[in-house]
């Protein structure tokens, strides 16, 4: 009998023997259909699996390689947390292999997608397989490694190349980071297999280490507010599908590394790891979104509200390490409960936007909202689904965003019971970091979909728009329904993710599935209960009762007239709403602070005919503030040091020697 | 372990640090490689001590390498370069002799101080062998780093190789692989390093270092 974890190894064997393939054939013609397709089928296969082995009850599952570490080897396992994220990993891969099948076929340069493609796939499945360190960090940077690759594939753009070179600088910096963690974790022992890990309790002070290499760690692959400056240059550069899989599936992964360390490796937690956590999450969540309220080209847009999502789960992690530290377990599994429902979530709705995205930018060659607008018309579909997409990630009812933050806010009214004042006091202030993340971002997707899809085309480029094709619109809906099944029926998630929240905290949320008619009770139904399928129900039918009426009752004289036009004589599209002055009272409100935006008119004298002009002038203060001051350090250190280089041969022996000397005296002096 | 000999080791070793310290004041290149051929004469004879009192028949062989190798062929075969080369002139040190000697003791004292620290519970001759060894590979280093010759930099290397081989007799039991591969690096050592004087002699029609840096257009 072969084991799940020997079977599940197979997928990225196979993605791997894919990738190599794909290097021979990718100048072929067909070589397009044949990679993606086979990555479709290898991940649905992985999840077939991944289904069976939680249907039959197996518990977990491990395999050990007679590779890596000699005293080591590879070891992979396969449990609760683990096979939620493969689930999430593959259900994102597949889908967008079932993009890429129409989307990939407008790749200007597939030999330089196909390969990595696959590679990047098997990585992610790896990450999350690894049951040791070795094992995990080899995975990671492979994974690192394959989507810098992606994110190069368009090399000649300068902006992409200089996205490239910031990411692979802050997957390095991001490594070193978890391989310091690792490292702690293995003590002086140097146990690197997980388990041993498991076994071993590190001092507070060690532990303390290792949560905040982990946030660095993880952290910088997720894009936590302030290590996130590559993600908008990275996640836009790569081609559509791959963006999606980076901004919905890697940053999981990266969210995966940080659940597996801090809450199952560490040990109990201590009250303030949470505090910090919490923290990092809600300045994240309040930054990306504005950050994404700012923006007008569509992909970054996306990528910065990848950040805000990161920030809520990051929160209600940050809440589950505080309960779980105050032996609270039930409040506990529910943050948690609902941080791994928000994951899947954002992997849902992200990825939808952006193959929304990547479909506008294949009919139109466009990213630019001030450039499109008017595409409800030419991209119906496409429009529609982007909506669905829009509707979920803003947190409406009835459809999954609502529901996991709902769940997040529950949990974060579970705050009065903790005993600690500094938590009872950061709680609800974090709380209403994420509410205004929440709002804003509705307002930035409104924005969003409604200068790029309602209104009136802006350049001519969007008026010979047409619809994309098959498989794209076909992986759109099925993500657009499974945003809506998520949202109407979340009891099935919630209930699914108990494995989980018992292996990881020793409890779970109440059964969701016992309660009538499918409602969702998160603590008791005194205190809250939500039920999507009703608000689903009252929706439709409501809906549905007024169009009735509307059309049956209403007159049926048609009268057509000019639109009002707002009182300007002539309508040209420029004059329309632009996504700049959207968020101008946004900007005004938070800008000033966040940005140091400042705006100069720029007044032409009378008489003169030029135009007058609103300069806004906006500032990223992460980037100010942290990475400027590094890399002049960096410059300055490189250039005093660079005269090394061209010393003498016998200056060379004398460095080396006195280097030799200053040893020995040390060792010499040592008391 | 009888006084006397412990007594004879000593002496030896004492006399391999002296005659780096002898190296280190010669300013001619044919006094250098005399000097040299000494000092591998000297080692030759402390490792034959060594195998005389520790039993151990192979480091003869070890002795008869330094001899054969270090104490004949390669001083014969410098000498030759030298006259091939037409260098008999003198050698100017970069450093002048009395800040290298002060250098040089203080090197000495830190190898005693250092080893005598860090050996309490070994062998007393391995510790004292342990001691004057570093101090030889630390004057080796000194004379590779005060001379601009390359024929005397090639001294110095090997007489640090001297002080390598001398820790590793010292040490009971190290096989005999050790010394072979040993004496070998230090032969083909050698015959790099010639080759490479002669290819800087065509090219710069001079040995000293100094050509290299003009080459490369760096100042000194």
């Amino acid at each position: 009998m072969i084991s799940t974890v020997a079977l599940l190894l197979c997928g990225p064997a196979a993605l791997l023997a894919t990738a190599i393939l794909a290097a021979a054939v990718s100048r072929h013609t067909a070589a397009t259909r044949l990679v993606y397709g086979a990555a479709f089928a290898i991940s649905a296969a992985l999840i077939a699996i991944v289904a069976s082995h939680l249907a039959g009850n197996s518990g977990e599952a491990s395999a050990t390689l007679p590779l890596g570490l000699p005293w080591t080897g590879a070891r992979f396992r396969l449990d609760g947390l683990s096979a939620f994220f493969l689930i999430v990993v593959n259900l994102g891969g597949a889908v967008t292999s079932l993009y890429a099948l129409g989307y990939g076929r407008h790749e200007s340069a597939p030999h330089r997608v196909l390969p990595f493609y696959p590679a990047f796939l098997a990585g992610m499945n790896l990450v999350v397989l690894a049951n040791d360190a070795f094992s995990f960090l080899l995975s990671w940077e492979f994974m690192s490694l394959a989507s810098w690759a992606l994110v190069m594939a368009h090399h000649r753009d300068e902006a992409n190349r200089r996205a490239g070179t910031i990411y692979l600088v802050m997957a390095s910096f991001g490594t070193m980071a978890l391989l310091l963690a690792f490292g702690l974790l293995a003590g002086p022992a140097g146990t690197y297999a997980f388990d041993a890990m498991r076994m071993a309790h590190p001092g507070p002070l060690a532990a303390g280490a290792v949560l905040v290499l982990m946030l660095l760690g993880a952290g910088s692959k997720a894009g936590l507010v302030p290590l996130h400056a590559w993600l908008p240059l990275a996640h836009p550069a790569a081609p559509s599908h791959v963006s999606a899989l980076m901004s919905a599936v890697m940053t999981k992964v990266a969210i995966y590394g940080f659940i597996r360390v801090v809450f199952d490796l560490l040990g109990e937690p201590a009250w303030w790891s949470g505090v910090a956590v919490l923290l990092i999450g809600g300045v994240t969540a309040v930054l990306g979104i504005l950050h994404a309220l700012m923006e007008k080209d569509l992909k970054r847009l996306l990528a910065y509200s990848t950040i805000e999502n990161i920030g809520v789960i990051f929160a209600s992690l940050g809440l589950a390490l505080a309960f779980k530290a105050n032996a609270m377990p039930s409040a506990a599994a529910l943050a948690l409960t609902a941080a791994l429902f928000h994951v899947l979530n954002h992997s849902f709705f992200k990825s939808l936007l952006f193959f929304g995205a990547g479909a506008v930018l294949t009919s139109t060659g466009e990213r630019d909202m001030e450039k499109l607008g008017g595409l409800i018309h030419r991209l119906p579909v496409t429009s529609f689904v982007f909506l669905v997409g829009c509707v979920s990630i803003s947190a409406l009812p009835p459809f999954n965003g609502f529901a996991s933050e709902w769940l997040v806010f529950q949990a974060i009214l579970r705050s009065p019971e903790l005993p600690q004042w500094g938590l009872k006091v950061i709680v609800p202030a974090v709380g209403g970091m994420l509410a205004l993340a929440a709002a804003l971002a509705a307002a930035c997707f409104v924005k969003a979909f409604g200068i790029t899809f309602l209104g009136r085309a802006r350049s001519a480029a969007v008026e010979r728009a047409h619809e994309v094709d098959r498989w794209s619109l076909a992986a759109m809906v099925v993500l657009a329904a499974f945003c809506l099944l998520a949202g109407i029926l979340p009891g099935f998630v919630i209930d699914g993710l108990s494995p989980v929240t018992l292996s990881l905290i020793g409890d779970r949320m109440p059964v969701q599935m016992a309660e009538p008619w499918l409602s969702i009770v998160p603590i008791a139904e005194s205190r809250s209960s939500y039920n999507g399928l009703l608000v689903f129900a009252f929706i439709a039918i409501s809906a549905s009762l007024a169009a009735f009426f509307i059309h049956r009752f209403a007159s049926h004289a048609l009268r057509r007239g000019i639109a009002w036009g707002c009182g300007f004589a002539d309508a040209v599209p420029a004059a329309q709403y632009t996504a700049v002055s959207f968020a101008q009272p946004i900007r005004r409100v938070f800008g000033s602070f966040a940005f140091r935006a400042r705006e100069t008119v720029d007044m032409p004298a009378p008489g003169s005919l030029e135009p007058a002009r609103l300069k806004v002038d906006m500032h990223d203060l992460a980037w100010e503030i942290f990475y400027e001051p590094i890399a002049g350090a960096i410059d300055f250190a490189t250039e005093r040091l660079n005269h090394l280089q061209f010393l003498t041969i016998r200056r060379y022996l004398t460095l080396v020697f006195l280097y030799l000397v200053i040893l020995l005296l040390v060792l010499a002096l040592w008391p | 372990m009888n006084g006397l000999t412990f007594d004879i080791a000593h002496l030896l070793a004492g006399s391999l640090v002296l005659i780096s310290f002898m190296m280190l004041y010669q300013d001619r290149l044919f006094a250098l490689i005399n000097v040299f051929a000494l000092h591998a004469v000297v080692l030759a004879l402390s490792v034959a001590w060594q195998a005389y009192i520790q039993d151990a028949h192979h480091l003869y062989i070890t002795a008869g390498i330094a001899l054969v190798f270090k104490a004949i062929v390669i001083p014969v075969g410098l000498h030759r370069i030298i006259q091939r080369l037409g260098i008999h002139r003198d050698i100017e040190t970069a450093v002048g002799i009395g800040p290298t000697m002060l250098a040089g003791i203080g090197l000495v004292t830190l190898s005693m101080v250092l080893m005598l620290r860090v050996t309490p519970e070994a062998d007393p001759l391995a510790r004292e062998d342990l001691a004057f060894a570093l101090s030889i590979i630390l004057l080796g280093l000194l004379v590779m780093v005060t001379r601009r010759n390359a024929v005397s930099q090639v001294v110095g290397f090997m007489s640090l190789e001297n002080g390598l081989v001398l820790a590793a007799t010292g040490a009971k039991g190290m096989p005999l692989v050790v010394e072979i591969s040993v004496a070998f690096s230090i032969l083909i050592a050698f015959i790099v390093i010639g080759v490479f004087l002669f290819r800087i002699r065509e090219r710069f029609d001079s040995v000293d270092v100094g050509a290299l840096d003009d080459y490369r257009g760096e100042r000194r």
